[in-house]
């Protein structure tokens, strides 16, 4: 039986104290500072003419090159050359994802763009709440799921790991609420987050009317909306609450009945988030960039929220393991375990550049301005994050051997989990933020706040019953499971 | 597996793979030698008990599939950069590393051809599996339901033929090295 000490406790309670000052005193000095909003045009100017001169060189290097090819190939280059993603940006840019200043480089629409500058640096500390709490909902909804598959497709080796995934499973019901908050604020228009939650959007004739958005009313409307978030969090609390209740109840009684009854909500569970999960995707993160869509999105998000999960999983069965906890579980299992976190983290790169190659190689301005824009303005988080989640794990615990070792685990999974929180930076901030993004005390508080949370609601669950799934009915199976 | 062998080999038969499994772990725990063990089937732990080295044939796919992306790398640079560059779809052709994404297909595919094509040549070379091979195994019923187990012969034949029929064996003979 795991006992939730006192050190830990304070540990966790501080560590979500100290993130939510972090928090407020960040929101309180972004809300002082927004009269630089004149810097931020003259940051976008200089990157105009950054890329300009970019594009200039690579023209050179075609002229080198088309003539060796004769002056008929030469005028097909110069042709394309406009298609180069490059030379499109300053016309693209404009007209697509800060389609409210076509002009903003026009004296007299000076004061629009700063007007919408100021407004990103008012989504910034919203917007750092939300990476976070997407962020985290990641860790524990992925081992819901995964709880669920080891009851459908009636796994035996995990059997003695299922009270740490019914544990974490819990972990998902505070950041829902947050995302709760934040998205029901948006629609109060507290922050402007969601492009399409924008006042008059759908309105024809209003001044901030938007044709895309409003084609797209039947779906993202704030009532439609609001009943989807509701059935997410409904629907997956349900499943965390009734997997674990059957499993409680298979303590003092029949483990095989109870182990039926939870393949049941198992399947009924997948089943549901098999939509949710995509559904959830567009809602939560895909909305946010509102004329944008990749139907890739979902599993996209999905799989980067497992492979966090994984390596949250790992990190705590090893902290279990070094306080002399789950006896049951071996090298073997944690063997597994490492090889999920190992195999999804390919799987998530796999959806990445299935994603990203098709919309590069078609190169339509609707979706590659998506693109555009982190490859412009995000080049640094958007590198870090590809290495962190794919190039790093796959040198570290790719060999058999490093998989069993603790150390290279958490390694890999600590590489994991940074990488995954920078992808989910990647992908909403752009949208909110545009150019002023950073990382000071509004997006460092989240994370310590949630981390804080995630241990306090994890660690006092897996306290509250035995670590051992006792009657379940593949117990032995898990403990002499070998591979 | 293919060393020469000094001693005399004794083969013992069996016709069921727990009682092989811990055969080889007793004759092991007592000092004997398992030089091989034929199987109509993999056995599960049984290369842990015989002691047998883990394969690096692991380690080897890794460089083969490096190989194959370093060769992908060069294919696509060679033919669609410096060779013959094309304009396909817009796509910049004057660097490699600017239409890198579009090589990727080629990148992964070609690092999954040279890992999985090495790897099992490798296999048949160290395993002598070359078309015209002969086939090594020294009774053929251990392709169908029996287990054979050959024992180096250090000391005395009585003792070891003796253990080898507590142990469970059906039939026992000996060979000259």
């Amino acid at each position: 039986m795991f006992e939730f000490s006192t050190k830990a406790k304070q540990l966790a309670i501080g560590l979500t104290v100290v993130g939510a000052i972090l928090w407020v005193v960040g929101f309180a000095m972004n809300g002082s500072s927004s009269h630089e909003a004149d810097h931020g045009h003259d940051a976008h100017a200089t990157e105009m003419q950054a890329d300009a001169g970019h594009d200039a060189h690579a023209e050179e290097a075609h002229d080198a090159h088309a003539e060796a090819h004769g002056a008929e190939a030469h005028d097909a280059h110069a042709e394309h050359e406009n298609d180069y993603p490059g030379e499109a940006h300053a016309s693209m840019i404009e007209s697509t994802y800060e389609s409210d200043h076509a002009d903003a480089h026009g004296a007299e629409a000076h004061d629009a763009h700063a007007e919408h500058v100021h407004h990103q640096r008012q989504n910034r500390p919203w917007s750092a709440l939300y990476v976070a709490a997407i962020f985290f909902l990641g860790l524990g909804l992925g081992q819901l799921f995964f709880l669920a598959i080891q009851y459908i497709a009636q796994a035996g080796w995990s059997a003695g790991l299922l009270r740490v995934m019914e544990a974490q499973a819990f972990t998902i019901i505070i950041p829902l609420i947050v995302i709760a908050l934040i998205t029901f604020l948006g629609l109060g228009h507290v922050h402007h987050m969601f492009h399409w939650m924008v006042e008059g959007i759908n309105i024809e004739g209003h001044e901030n009317y938007d044709e895309i958005i409003a084609g797209k009313r039947g779906f993202l409307n704030p009532t439609f909306f609001i009943i989807r978030v509701l059935v997410y969090i409904g629907g997956w609390v349900w499943a965390a609450r009734m997997l674990r209740k059957n499993s409680l109840l298979s303590d003092s009684g029949d483990g095989v009945e109870m182990w039926k009854r939870n393949r049941k909500v198992g399947a009924i569970f997948t089943v549901f988030y098999a939509v949710t999960s995509s559904t959830s995707a567009w809602d939560l993160i895909m909305s946010i960039d509102t004329h944008w869509f990749s139907t890739l999105f979902g599993w996209y998000t999905f799989a980067g929220m497992f492979v966090s999960s994984f390596a949250a999983t790992i990190l705590v069965t090893l902290y279990l393991k070094s306080k002399g906890l789950l006896e049951w579980v071996n090298d073997n299992h944690i063997h597994d375990l490492g090889k999920f976190m190992f195999a999804f983290s390919v799987f998530w790169t796999y959806l990445w550049f299935s994603q990203f190659v098709l919309i590069w190689y078609a190169n339509i301005p609707e979706e590659v301005t998506y693109y555009m824009q982190r490859w412009d303005q995000y080049k640094v988080p958007f590198f870090t994050m590809l290495s962190l989640n794919f190039i790093f794990p796959v040198l570290a615990i790719l060999s058999r051997p490093a998989k069993r070792v603790p150390g290279t685990l958490v390694m890999a999974a600590l590489f994991v989990l940074v990488g995954h929180y920078m992808d989910h930076y990647v992908m909403i901030m752009p949208g909110t933020v545009g150019d002023q993004y950073g990382f000071g005390l509004v997006e460092l508080g989240p994370i310590l706040f949630f981390a804080g949370l995630f241990i306090y609601v994890m660690l006092s669950n897996l306290a509250k019953a035995p670590l051992l799934h006792k009657n379940h009915p593949m117990m032995v199976e898990s403990k002499h499971f070998q591979q | 597996m293919g060393h020469t062998k000094h001693n005399p080999i004794v083969r013992a038969l069996f016709n069921d793979d727990d009682i092989v499994l811990s055969a080889v772990k007793d004759l092991r725990a007592n000092g004997f030698h398992v030089s091989e063990v034929y199987s109509p089937f993999p056995i599960h732990g049984l290369d842990e008990a015989m002691g047998l080295k883990r394969t690096r044939l692991s380690t080897a796919a890794f460089f083969y599939g490096l190989t194959g992306l370093f060769f992908a790398s060069w294919l696509t640079y060679y033919t669609m950069i410096m060779d013959w560059p094309q304009n396909i779809g817009g796509k910049p052709n004057s660097m490699w590393f600017l239409n890198m994404p579009s090589f990727v297909p080629v990148m992964f595919e070609l690092t999954v051809f040279f890992a999985a094509h090495l790897m099992c040549w490798s296999y048949f070379a160290v395993n002598g599996l070359y078309p015209g091979a002969k086939a090594q195994n020294p009774d053929p019923r251990t392709t169908d339901d029996h287990f054979l187990m050959e024992v180096e012969l250090e000391g005395d034949e009585d003792a070891l033929n003796k253990k080898l029929k507590d142990l469970g064996a059906l039939e026992i003979s000996k060979i000259e090295a």
